[in-house]
Protein backbone atom coordinates (compact mmCIF):
# COMPACT_ATOMS: atom_id res chain seq x y z
CA UNK A 1 0.00 0.00 0.00
CA UNK A 2 1.63 3.29 -1.08
CA UNK A 3 1.19 5.83 1.53
CA UNK A 4 -0.04 7.88 -0.57
CA UNK A 5 -3.45 5.86 -0.95
CA UNK A 6 -3.54 5.15 3.42
CA UNK A 7 -7.08 7.13 4.78
CA UNK A 8 -6.11 5.88 7.93
CA UNK A 9 -3.29 5.39 10.53
CA UNK A 10 -0.19 8.08 10.30
CA UNK A 11 -0.53 8.73 6.38
CA UNK A 12 -3.82 9.68 6.88
CA UNK A 13 -2.69 13.10 7.89
CA UNK A 14 -2.31 14.44 4.56
CA UNK A 15 -4.46 17.47 3.97
CA UNK A 16 -7.92 17.15 1.31
CA UNK A 17 -7.64 17.91 -1.77
CA UNK A 18 -9.54 21.38 -2.30
CA UNK A 19 -9.27 21.84 1.59
CA UNK A 20 -5.09 23.17 2.10
CA UNK A 21 -4.06 23.86 5.70
CA UNK A 22 -6.89 22.27 7.20
CA UNK A 23 -6.52 20.07 9.87
CA UNK A 24 -7.68 16.31 8.87
CA UNK A 25 -10.03 14.18 10.61
CA UNK A 26 -8.47 11.46 8.89
CA UNK A 27 -6.35 10.20 12.05
CA UNK A 28 -7.75 7.66 13.44
CA UNK A 29 -7.17 5.21 16.48
CA UNK A 30 -8.48 5.36 19.63
CA UNK A 31 -10.24 8.82 21.07
CA UNK A 32 -7.26 10.12 23.99
CA UNK A 33 -9.86 10.59 27.40
CA UNK A 34 -7.46 12.94 28.73
CA UNK A 35 -8.75 15.50 25.76
CA UNK A 36 -12.35 14.14 25.09
CA UNK A 37 -13.32 14.53 29.04
CA UNK A 38 -12.49 18.10 29.62
CA UNK A 39 -13.92 18.73 26.29
CA UNK A 40 -17.28 17.76 26.61
CA UNK A 41 -16.57 19.60 30.18
CA UNK A 42 -16.08 22.38 28.89
CA UNK A 43 -18.98 22.38 25.77
CA UNK A 44 -21.20 21.56 28.59
CA UNK A 45 -20.31 24.54 30.98
CA UNK A 46 -20.81 26.61 27.71
CA UNK A 47 -24.09 25.28 27.13
CA UNK A 48 -25.61 24.75 30.07
CA UNK A 49 -26.26 28.38 31.06
CA UNK A 50 -28.36 29.38 27.95
CA UNK A 51 -30.40 26.42 28.06
CA UNK A 52 -31.23 27.79 31.58
CA UNK A 53 -32.30 30.59 29.96
CA UNK A 54 -35.07 28.95 27.29
CA UNK A 55 -35.89 26.61 30.18
CA UNK A 56 -36.59 29.62 31.95
CA UNK A 57 -38.23 32.03 29.47
CA UNK A 58 -41.97 32.82 29.94
CA UNK A 59 -43.20 30.84 26.64
CA UNK A 60 -46.64 31.96 26.80
CA UNK A 61 -46.12 35.73 26.86
CA UNK A 62 -43.43 35.51 24.84
CA UNK A 63 -45.10 36.70 21.50
CA UNK A 64 -46.46 39.46 23.19
CA UNK A 65 -43.53 40.69 24.61
CA UNK A 66 -41.34 40.80 21.38
CA UNK A 67 -43.88 42.99 19.61
CA UNK A 68 -42.94 45.74 22.65
CA UNK A 69 -41.99 48.82 20.34
CA UNK A 70 -38.83 49.05 22.70
CA UNK A 71 -37.72 45.63 22.15
CA UNK A 72 -37.40 45.96 18.07
CA UNK A 73 -35.89 49.70 18.94
CA UNK A 74 -33.35 48.10 20.81
CA UNK A 75 -32.31 45.08 18.63
CA UNK A 76 -32.21 47.26 15.72
CA UNK A 77 -29.74 49.38 17.57
CA UNK A 78 -27.43 47.11 18.60
CA UNK A 79 -27.40 45.68 15.13
CA UNK A 80 -26.37 48.41 13.74
CA UNK A 81 -23.79 50.03 16.68
CA UNK A 82 -22.50 46.32 16.58
CA UNK A 83 -21.94 46.26 12.67
CA UNK A 84 -20.66 49.86 12.02
CA UNK A 85 -18.39 49.17 15.35
CA UNK A 86 -16.75 45.78 13.39
CA UNK A 87 -16.41 48.15 10.10
CA UNK A 88 -14.33 50.92 12.40
CA UNK A 89 -12.10 47.98 13.67
CA UNK A 90 -11.48 46.76 10.39
CA UNK A 91 -10.82 50.00 8.98
CA UNK A 92 -8.38 50.52 11.65
CA UNK A 93 -7.58 47.05 13.15
CA UNK A 94 -6.36 45.22 9.85
CA UNK A 95 -3.73 47.56 9.31
CA UNK A 96 -2.75 48.22 12.96
CA UNK A 97 -2.68 44.12 13.05
CA UNK A 98 -0.06 44.27 9.90
CA UNK A 99 2.31 46.80 10.99
CA UNK A 100 2.59 45.01 14.36
CA UNK A 101 3.26 41.77 11.95
CA UNK A 102 5.05 42.65 9.21
CA UNK A 103 6.92 46.09 10.05
CA UNK A 104 9.60 45.97 13.01
CA UNK A 105 10.15 49.31 14.67
CA UNK A 106 11.15 50.11 18.29
CA UNK A 107 8.61 49.70 20.81
CA UNK A 108 6.40 47.25 18.91
CA UNK A 109 6.22 44.88 21.99
CA UNK A 110 5.18 47.91 24.04
CA UNK A 111 2.46 48.34 21.50
CA UNK A 112 1.60 45.14 21.04
CA UNK A 113 0.78 45.17 25.06
CA UNK A 114 -0.62 48.26 25.36
CA UNK A 115 -3.50 47.29 22.51
CA UNK A 116 -4.76 44.63 24.86
CA UNK A 117 -5.59 46.85 27.49
CA UNK A 118 -8.76 47.19 26.72
CA UNK A 119 -8.95 43.77 26.61
CA UNK A 120 -8.52 43.45 30.82
CA UNK A 121 -9.87 46.67 31.62
CA UNK A 122 -13.12 46.21 33.05
CA UNK A 123 -15.40 47.25 30.51
CA UNK A 124 -17.31 50.13 32.95
CA UNK A 125 -13.50 51.33 33.45
CA UNK A 126 -13.04 51.47 30.12
CA UNK A 127 -16.20 53.95 29.76
CA UNK A 128 -14.85 56.16 32.50
CA UNK A 129 -11.24 56.38 30.56
CA UNK A 130 -13.58 57.27 27.38
CA UNK A 131 -15.24 60.21 29.04
CA UNK A 132 -12.37 60.93 30.52
CA UNK A 133 -10.86 61.70 27.20
CA UNK A 134 -13.37 61.85 24.55
CA UNK A 135 -16.60 63.87 27.56
CA UNK A 136 -17.84 67.16 26.97
CA UNK A 137 -14.91 67.86 29.98
CA UNK A 138 -12.24 65.40 28.20
CA UNK A 139 -9.12 66.31 26.89
CA UNK A 140 -10.39 65.72 23.40
CA UNK A 141 -13.90 65.91 23.90
CA UNK A 142 -13.63 69.36 25.11
CA UNK A 143 -12.07 70.66 21.53
CA UNK A 144 -14.28 68.67 19.90
CA UNK A 145 -17.43 70.50 21.70
CA UNK A 146 -15.56 73.93 21.15
CA UNK A 147 -14.91 73.43 17.51
CA UNK A 148 -17.82 71.47 16.45
CA UNK A 149 -20.19 71.47 18.93
CA UNK A 150 -20.47 68.07 18.95
CA UNK A 151 -20.08 65.95 21.94
CA UNK A 152 -19.89 61.84 21.87
CA UNK A 153 -21.45 61.09 24.98
CA UNK A 154 -25.29 60.53 25.05
CA UNK A 155 -25.44 59.50 21.18
CA UNK A 156 -25.15 56.45 19.15
CA UNK A 157 -21.72 57.30 17.95
CA UNK A 158 -21.12 57.22 21.27
CA UNK A 159 -22.56 53.87 21.78
CA UNK A 160 -20.47 53.18 18.41
CA UNK A 161 -17.09 54.33 20.10
CA UNK A 162 -17.59 52.28 23.41
CA UNK A 163 -18.03 49.31 21.20
CA UNK A 164 -15.18 49.72 18.74
CA UNK A 165 -13.23 50.59 22.42
CA UNK A 166 -14.02 47.07 24.04
CA UNK A 167 -13.92 45.24 20.77
CA UNK A 168 -11.16 46.17 18.57
CA UNK A 169 -8.71 44.25 20.03
CA UNK A 170 -9.82 40.98 19.27
CA UNK A 171 -9.83 41.60 15.34
CA UNK A 172 -6.18 43.17 15.88
CA UNK A 173 -5.04 39.90 17.64
CA UNK A 174 -6.87 37.19 15.88
CA UNK A 175 -5.99 39.12 12.43
CA UNK A 176 -1.72 39.54 13.78
CA UNK A 177 -2.15 35.88 14.42
CA UNK A 178 -3.35 35.11 10.92
CA UNK A 179 -0.63 37.46 9.50
CA UNK A 180 2.18 35.86 11.63
CA UNK A 181 0.67 32.37 10.36
CA UNK A 182 0.80 32.94 6.78
CA UNK A 183 3.65 32.33 4.92
CA UNK A 184 5.67 34.99 4.02
CA UNK A 185 7.13 33.65 0.49
CA UNK A 186 4.47 34.59 -1.18
CA UNK A 187 4.97 38.32 -0.15
CA UNK A 188 8.51 38.00 -0.57
CA UNK A 189 8.24 36.43 -4.61
CA UNK A 190 5.66 38.86 -5.34
CA UNK A 191 8.07 41.37 -3.97
CA UNK A 192 11.10 39.92 -5.98
CA UNK A 193 8.70 40.48 -8.91
CA UNK A 194 9.02 44.19 -8.39
CA UNK A 195 5.53 44.64 -6.55
CA UNK A 196 5.21 47.35 -4.00
CA UNK A 197 4.72 46.82 -0.67
CA UNK A 198 0.99 48.30 -0.69
CA UNK A 199 0.37 45.79 -4.01
CA UNK A 200 1.52 42.96 -2.11
CA UNK A 201 -0.58 43.69 1.14
CA UNK A 202 -3.78 44.38 -0.98
CA UNK A 203 -3.03 41.41 -3.99
CA UNK A 204 -1.21 38.71 -1.81
CA UNK A 205 -1.48 39.38 1.83
CA UNK A 206 -5.04 40.44 2.46
CA UNK A 207 -6.43 37.39 0.30
CA UNK A 208 -3.82 35.60 2.32
CA UNK A 209 -5.21 36.30 5.77
CA UNK A 210 -8.89 36.55 4.25
CA UNK A 211 -10.30 34.08 6.65
CA UNK A 212 -8.41 35.06 9.59
CA UNK A 213 -9.61 38.58 9.19
CA UNK A 214 -13.52 37.05 9.33
CA UNK A 215 -12.59 35.01 12.15
CA UNK A 216 -11.25 38.54 13.92
CA UNK A 217 -14.20 40.24 12.69
CA UNK A 218 -16.84 37.57 13.60
CA UNK A 219 -15.19 38.06 17.17
CA UNK A 220 -15.27 41.75 16.99
CA UNK A 221 -19.06 41.86 16.15
CA UNK A 222 -19.74 39.14 19.08
CA UNK A 223 -17.73 41.19 21.63
CA UNK A 224 -19.58 44.65 20.81
CA UNK A 225 -23.16 42.97 20.66
CA UNK A 226 -22.57 42.22 24.07
CA UNK A 227 -21.15 45.02 24.94
CA UNK A 228 -22.37 46.64 28.53
CA UNK A 229 -20.49 48.44 30.88
CA UNK A 230 -18.47 51.00 28.34
CA UNK A 231 -22.00 51.51 26.82
CA UNK A 232 -23.94 52.46 30.09
CA UNK A 233 -21.06 54.56 31.12
CA UNK A 234 -20.02 56.63 28.27
CA UNK A 235 -23.16 56.42 25.96
CA UNK A 236 -25.65 56.53 29.00
CA UNK A 237 -28.78 54.74 28.52
CA UNK A 238 -31.64 56.33 26.07
CA UNK A 239 -34.65 54.39 24.36
CA UNK A 240 -33.53 54.27 20.46
CA UNK A 241 -30.79 56.26 20.70
CA UNK A 242 -28.02 54.52 23.44
CA UNK A 243 -30.37 51.87 25.10
CA UNK A 244 -28.98 48.50 23.10
CA UNK A 245 -30.39 45.06 24.16
CA UNK A 246 -27.92 44.37 27.17
CA UNK A 247 -29.01 47.52 28.76
CA UNK A 248 -32.37 46.72 28.09
CA UNK A 249 -31.67 43.21 29.62
CA UNK A 250 -29.71 44.90 32.36
CA UNK A 251 -32.63 47.34 33.36
CA UNK A 252 -35.82 44.94 32.84
CA UNK A 253 -33.71 42.75 35.07
CA UNK A 254 -34.45 45.18 38.06
CA UNK A 255 -38.16 44.99 37.85
CA UNK A 256 -39.11 42.28 35.56
CA UNK A 257 -36.49 39.39 35.08
CA UNK A 258 -39.22 37.55 32.86
CA UNK A 259 -39.29 40.24 30.63
CA UNK A 260 -34.98 40.11 30.94
CA UNK A 261 -35.06 36.29 29.87
CA UNK A 262 -37.19 37.26 26.71
CA UNK A 263 -34.53 40.09 25.55
CA UNK A 264 -31.83 38.00 26.25
CA UNK A 265 -33.21 35.38 24.27
CA UNK A 266 -33.82 37.24 21.03
CA UNK A 267 -30.55 38.40 21.35
CA UNK A 268 -29.42 35.00 21.73
CA UNK A 269 -31.33 34.09 18.76
CA UNK A 270 -30.22 37.02 16.36
CA UNK A 271 -26.93 36.38 17.19
CA UNK A 272 -26.58 32.68 16.87
CA UNK A 273 -28.54 33.16 13.59
CA UNK A 274 -26.28 35.75 12.20
CA UNK A 275 -22.90 33.58 13.38
CA UNK A 276 -23.65 30.29 12.39
CA UNK A 277 -24.71 32.16 8.85
CA UNK A 278 -21.22 33.69 8.72
CA UNK A 279 -19.29 30.64 9.72
CA UNK A 280 -21.26 28.58 6.87
CA UNK A 281 -20.81 30.94 4.54
CA UNK A 282 -16.85 32.44 5.41
CA UNK A 283 -15.68 30.37 7.67
CA UNK A 284 -15.57 26.81 6.98
CA UNK A 285 -15.74 27.80 3.43
CA UNK A 286 -17.53 26.07 0.66
CA UNK B 1 11.06 26.27 11.16
CA UNK B 2 11.45 27.14 14.97
CA UNK B 3 10.73 30.77 14.20
CA UNK B 4 6.98 29.27 12.83
CA UNK B 5 6.60 27.34 15.93
CA UNK B 6 7.32 30.25 18.21
CA UNK B 7 4.70 32.08 16.62
CA UNK B 8 2.11 29.70 16.54
CA UNK B 9 3.01 29.24 20.43
CA UNK B 10 2.52 33.52 20.61
CA UNK B 11 -0.51 32.82 18.81
CA UNK B 12 -1.79 30.64 21.29
CA UNK B 13 -0.64 32.08 24.19
CA UNK B 14 -2.91 35.43 22.69
CA UNK B 15 -6.00 33.38 22.34
CA UNK B 16 -5.90 31.58 26.10
CA UNK B 17 -5.19 35.86 27.24
CA UNK B 18 -7.99 36.94 25.00
CA UNK B 19 -10.32 34.06 26.27
CA UNK B 20 -9.34 34.92 29.99
CA UNK B 21 -9.91 38.23 29.43
CA UNK B 22 -13.43 37.68 27.87
CA UNK B 23 -14.50 35.77 30.64
CA UNK B 24 -13.21 38.13 33.22
CA UNK B 25 -14.74 40.73 30.81
CA UNK B 26 -18.29 39.82 30.42
CA UNK B 27 -18.76 39.62 34.33
CA UNK B 28 -18.64 42.87 35.37
CA UNK B 29 -22.24 43.78 34.47
CA UNK B 30 -24.06 40.61 35.79
CA UNK B 31 -25.99 41.85 39.03
CA UNK B 32 -25.63 38.19 40.58
CA UNK B 33 -21.51 37.94 40.97
CA UNK B 34 -22.29 40.36 44.01
CA UNK B 35 -24.11 38.24 45.27
CA UNK B 36 -21.74 35.23 45.55
CA UNK B 37 -18.83 37.62 47.32
CA UNK B 38 -21.51 38.06 50.85
CA UNK B 39 -21.90 34.68 51.77
CA UNK B 40 -22.43 34.70 55.53
CA UNK B 41 -20.64 32.42 58.00
CA UNK B 42 -20.87 31.75 62.08
CA UNK B 43 -20.77 35.35 63.61
CA UNK B 44 -21.21 36.91 60.68
CA UNK B 45 -23.97 39.24 59.55
CA UNK B 46 -24.81 40.44 56.18
CA UNK B 47 -26.35 43.60 55.33
CA UNK B 48 -28.08 44.82 52.12
CA UNK B 49 -28.37 47.85 51.62
CA UNK B 50 -29.28 50.64 49.23
CA UNK B 51 -26.78 52.28 47.98
CA UNK B 52 -27.39 55.55 49.06
CA UNK B 53 -26.75 54.25 52.79
CA UNK B 54 -23.46 53.37 51.91
CA UNK B 55 -21.94 55.43 54.28
CA UNK B 56 -24.46 55.72 57.37
CA UNK B 57 -24.17 51.69 57.58
CA UNK B 58 -20.69 51.32 56.76
CA UNK B 59 -20.72 53.44 60.44
CA UNK B 60 -23.64 51.42 62.05
CA UNK B 61 -22.21 48.27 61.36
CA UNK B 62 -18.76 49.70 62.94
CA UNK B 63 -20.40 50.71 66.08
CA UNK B 64 -22.92 47.15 65.75
CA UNK B 65 -19.32 44.76 65.77
CA UNK B 66 -18.19 47.47 68.41
CA UNK B 67 -21.27 46.50 71.20
CA UNK B 68 -20.94 42.58 69.79
CA UNK B 69 -17.58 41.38 69.73
CA UNK B 70 -17.43 38.39 67.83
CA UNK B 71 -19.53 39.12 65.49
CA UNK B 72 -18.93 40.76 62.25
CA UNK B 73 -20.98 43.22 59.38
CA UNK B 74 -20.80 42.64 56.27
CA UNK B 75 -22.79 44.67 53.42
CA UNK B 76 -23.73 44.42 49.82
CA UNK B 77 -24.80 47.95 48.24
CA UNK B 78 -26.47 48.06 45.43
CA UNK B 79 -29.55 49.03 43.84
CA UNK B 80 -32.59 48.13 45.79
CA UNK B 81 -34.28 46.61 42.76
CA UNK B 82 -31.27 44.15 41.83
CA UNK B 83 -30.58 43.26 45.94
CA UNK B 84 -34.39 42.44 46.52
CA UNK B 85 -34.26 39.98 43.00
CA UNK B 86 -31.02 38.68 44.61
CA UNK B 87 -32.97 38.32 48.09
CA UNK B 88 -35.56 36.46 45.99
CA UNK B 89 -33.07 34.50 43.91
CA UNK B 90 -31.64 32.99 47.56
CA UNK B 91 -28.50 35.14 48.21
CA UNK B 92 -27.80 34.73 52.07
CA UNK B 93 -28.80 38.14 53.80
CA UNK B 94 -30.50 38.87 56.99
CA UNK B 95 -30.94 42.43 56.91
CA UNK B 96 -32.57 43.97 53.90
CA UNK B 97 -32.69 47.88 53.94
CA UNK B 98 -34.44 49.26 50.79
CA UNK B 99 -34.83 52.65 49.23
CA UNK B 100 -38.63 52.26 48.43
CA UNK B 101 -41.52 50.51 49.50
CA UNK B 102 -41.94 48.88 46.33
CA UNK B 103 -38.74 47.01 46.32
CA UNK B 104 -39.46 45.91 49.70
CA UNK B 105 -42.58 44.58 49.04
CA UNK B 106 -40.72 42.38 46.15
CA UNK B 107 -38.85 40.26 49.04
CA UNK B 108 -42.15 40.53 51.50
CA UNK B 109 -44.41 39.27 48.32
CA UNK B 110 -42.25 36.26 48.41
CA UNK B 111 -42.53 35.76 52.34
CA UNK B 112 -38.98 36.25 53.00
CA UNK B 113 -39.45 39.24 55.24
CA UNK B 114 -42.98 40.41 57.14
CA UNK B 115 -43.42 43.48 59.08
CA UNK B 116 -40.75 46.21 57.62
CA UNK B 117 -40.78 49.91 59.37
CA UNK B 118 -39.49 52.81 57.78
CA UNK B 119 -36.51 53.81 59.39
CA UNK B 120 -35.80 56.76 57.30
CA UNK B 121 -36.95 59.05 54.49
CA UNK B 122 -34.73 60.59 51.77
CA UNK B 123 -35.49 63.33 49.21
CA UNK B 124 -34.14 64.30 45.75
CA UNK B 125 -32.68 68.16 44.99
CA UNK B 126 -31.11 68.76 41.76
CA UNK B 127 -27.39 67.65 41.54
CA UNK B 128 -25.10 70.47 39.11
CA UNK B 129 -21.88 70.56 38.59
CA UNK B 130 -18.89 72.82 39.67
CA UNK B 131 -20.00 76.41 38.80
CA UNK B 132 -22.87 75.26 37.47
CA UNK B 133 -22.69 76.35 33.25
CA UNK B 134 -25.97 75.83 32.99
CA UNK B 135 -27.13 78.11 35.36
CA UNK B 136 -29.79 75.78 36.77
CA UNK B 137 -31.93 77.39 39.88
CA UNK B 138 -34.92 75.37 39.71
CA UNK B 139 -37.01 72.25 38.50
CA UNK B 140 -38.43 74.35 35.48
CA UNK B 141 -34.78 74.73 34.37
CA UNK B 142 -34.66 71.03 33.55
CA UNK B 143 -37.34 70.96 30.82
CA UNK B 144 -34.87 73.53 28.66
CA UNK B 145 -33.82 71.92 26.14
CA UNK B 146 -30.46 73.11 25.81
CA UNK B 147 -29.67 71.35 29.72
CA UNK B 148 -28.20 68.31 29.50
CA UNK B 149 -30.38 66.12 32.36
CA UNK B 150 -29.16 62.76 33.72
CA UNK B 151 -32.29 61.10 35.32
CA UNK B 152 -32.03 57.62 36.92
CA UNK B 153 -34.05 54.97 35.11
CA UNK B 154 -38.14 54.74 35.86
CA UNK B 155 -37.37 51.19 37.17
CA UNK B 156 -34.79 51.78 40.10
CA UNK B 157 -36.29 54.28 43.52
CA UNK B 158 -34.42 57.42 42.53
CA UNK B 159 -35.65 57.18 39.03
CA UNK B 160 -39.54 56.78 40.15
CA UNK B 161 -39.10 59.33 42.54
CA UNK B 162 -38.01 61.82 39.57
CA UNK B 163 -40.95 60.95 37.68
CA UNK B 164 -43.29 61.70 40.65
CA UNK B 165 -42.17 64.59 41.07
CA UNK B 166 -41.67 65.93 37.66
CA UNK B 167 -45.50 64.63 36.87
CA UNK B 168 -46.29 66.73 40.10
CA UNK B 169 -44.40 70.03 38.90
CA UNK B 170 -46.66 69.32 35.38
CA UNK B 171 -42.92 69.37 33.65
CA UNK B 172 -41.98 67.15 30.83
CA UNK B 173 -38.06 66.44 30.81
CA UNK B 174 -35.83 64.55 27.91
CA UNK B 175 -33.01 63.31 29.52
CA UNK B 176 -30.27 62.22 27.66
CA UNK B 177 -29.62 59.15 29.92
CA UNK B 178 -31.66 57.20 32.35
CA UNK B 179 -28.90 55.47 34.22
CA UNK B 180 -29.39 52.44 36.59
CA UNK B 181 -28.59 54.07 39.50
CA UNK B 182 -28.13 56.87 41.58
CA UNK B 183 -24.50 56.72 41.86
CA UNK B 184 -23.92 56.10 38.01
CA UNK B 185 -26.24 59.33 37.62
CA UNK B 186 -24.18 61.74 40.01
CA UNK B 187 -21.13 60.73 38.15
CA UNK B 188 -22.44 62.00 35.23
CA UNK B 189 -22.38 65.51 36.83
CA UNK B 190 -19.34 64.96 38.45
CA UNK B 191 -17.23 64.57 35.53
CA UNK B 192 -19.25 67.46 33.90
CA UNK B 193 -20.91 65.18 31.38
CA UNK B 194 -24.10 66.67 32.05
CA UNK B 195 -25.69 69.72 33.80
CA UNK B 196 -28.12 68.63 35.68
CA UNK B 197 -29.37 65.77 37.81
CA UNK B 198 -31.75 64.90 40.08
CA UNK B 199 -30.07 63.01 42.83
CA UNK B 200 -31.07 62.34 46.45
CA UNK B 201 -29.82 65.15 48.96
CA UNK B 202 -27.93 62.82 50.62
CA UNK B 203 -25.82 61.89 47.53
CA UNK B 204 -24.90 65.42 47.26
CA UNK B 205 -23.91 65.92 50.85
CA UNK B 206 -21.57 62.66 50.24
CA UNK B 207 -19.67 63.75 47.09
CA UNK B 208 -18.32 66.34 49.29
CA UNK B 209 -18.59 69.47 47.37
CA UNK B 210 -17.86 67.80 43.68
CA UNK B 211 -21.27 68.47 42.95
CA UNK B 212 -23.44 71.52 44.39
CA UNK B 213 -27.63 70.56 45.44
CA UNK B 214 -30.47 73.07 44.50
CA UNK B 215 -33.40 72.51 46.75
CA UNK B 216 -36.99 72.07 44.92
CA UNK B 217 -40.34 72.59 46.29
CA UNK B 218 -41.21 69.68 44.42
CA UNK B 219 -39.49 67.23 46.26
CA UNK B 220 -41.69 67.36 49.46
CA UNK B 221 -44.13 65.35 47.07
CA UNK B 222 -41.50 62.48 45.72
CA UNK B 223 -40.10 61.41 49.00
CA UNK B 224 -38.76 57.86 49.36
CA UNK B 225 -39.55 56.11 52.60
CA UNK B 226 -36.85 53.52 53.36
CA UNK B 227 -38.15 50.30 55.08
CA UNK B 228 -35.86 47.98 56.68
CA UNK B 229 -36.24 44.20 57.64
CA UNK B 230 -34.87 41.00 59.28
CA UNK B 231 -35.16 38.36 56.88
CA UNK B 232 -37.33 35.51 57.74
CA UNK B 233 -34.69 32.53 56.80
CA UNK B 234 -31.91 35.05 58.37
CA UNK B 235 -28.86 32.96 58.89
CA UNK B 236 -27.44 34.94 61.69
CA UNK B 237 -31.08 34.10 63.07
CA UNK B 238 -31.74 37.17 65.91
CA UNK B 239 -28.53 39.12 65.43
CA UNK B 240 -30.41 40.38 62.25
CA UNK B 241 -33.37 42.19 64.15
CA UNK B 242 -30.32 43.62 66.79
CA UNK B 243 -28.91 45.62 63.35
CA UNK B 244 -32.66 46.50 62.95
CA UNK B 245 -33.19 47.72 66.32
CA UNK B 246 -29.46 49.79 66.23
CA UNK B 247 -30.62 51.58 62.91
CA UNK B 248 -34.03 52.22 64.64
CA UNK B 249 -32.57 53.71 67.81
CA UNK B 250 -31.52 57.14 68.44
CA UNK B 251 -27.80 56.41 67.84
CA UNK B 252 -29.25 55.16 64.10
CA UNK B 253 -31.82 58.05 63.78
CA UNK B 254 -28.53 60.53 64.43
CA UNK B 255 -26.30 58.89 61.99
CA UNK B 256 -28.96 59.03 59.26
CA UNK B 257 -29.83 62.49 59.82
CA UNK B 258 -25.92 63.26 59.98
CA UNK B 259 -25.89 62.24 56.63
CA UNK B 260 -29.06 64.24 55.09
CA UNK B 261 -32.12 61.67 55.68
CA UNK B 262 -35.46 62.78 57.09
CA UNK B 263 -36.99 61.34 60.00
CA UNK B 264 -39.72 59.38 59.19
Amino acid sequence: MRPSETTTGRGGARPRPGRPGRPSDGVAGRLPWVLVVPAVAGMVFLVLPPAGLLIRAPWPTLLERLGEPQVLEALRLSLVTATIATLVCLLLGVPLAWLLARVSFPGRRLVRALITVPLVLPPVVGGVALLLVLGRRGLVGQWLEQAFGFSLPFSTAGVVVAEAFVAMPFLVISVEGALRAADLRFEEAAATLGASRWTVFRRVTLPLVAPGIMAGAVLCWARALGEFGATITFAGNFPGRTQTMPLAVYLALETEPEAAIVLSLVLLAVSVVILAGLRDRWVTGP
Amino acid sequence: MFRRLFARRVVTALLALTLAAALSGCGSGDPATSAAATSGGAGTLTVFAAASLTGTFTELGKAFEAAHPGTKVTFNFGSSATLAQQIVQGAPADVFAAASPATMKTVTDASLASGPVTFTRNRLQIAVPAGNPAKVDDLADLADPRVKVALCAEQVPCGAAAVKALDAAGLKVTPVTLEQDVKATLTKVELGEVDAALVYRTDVIASAGKVRGVDFPEAGKAVNDYPIAALTKAPAGPAAQRFVDLVLSRQGRDALTGAGFEAP
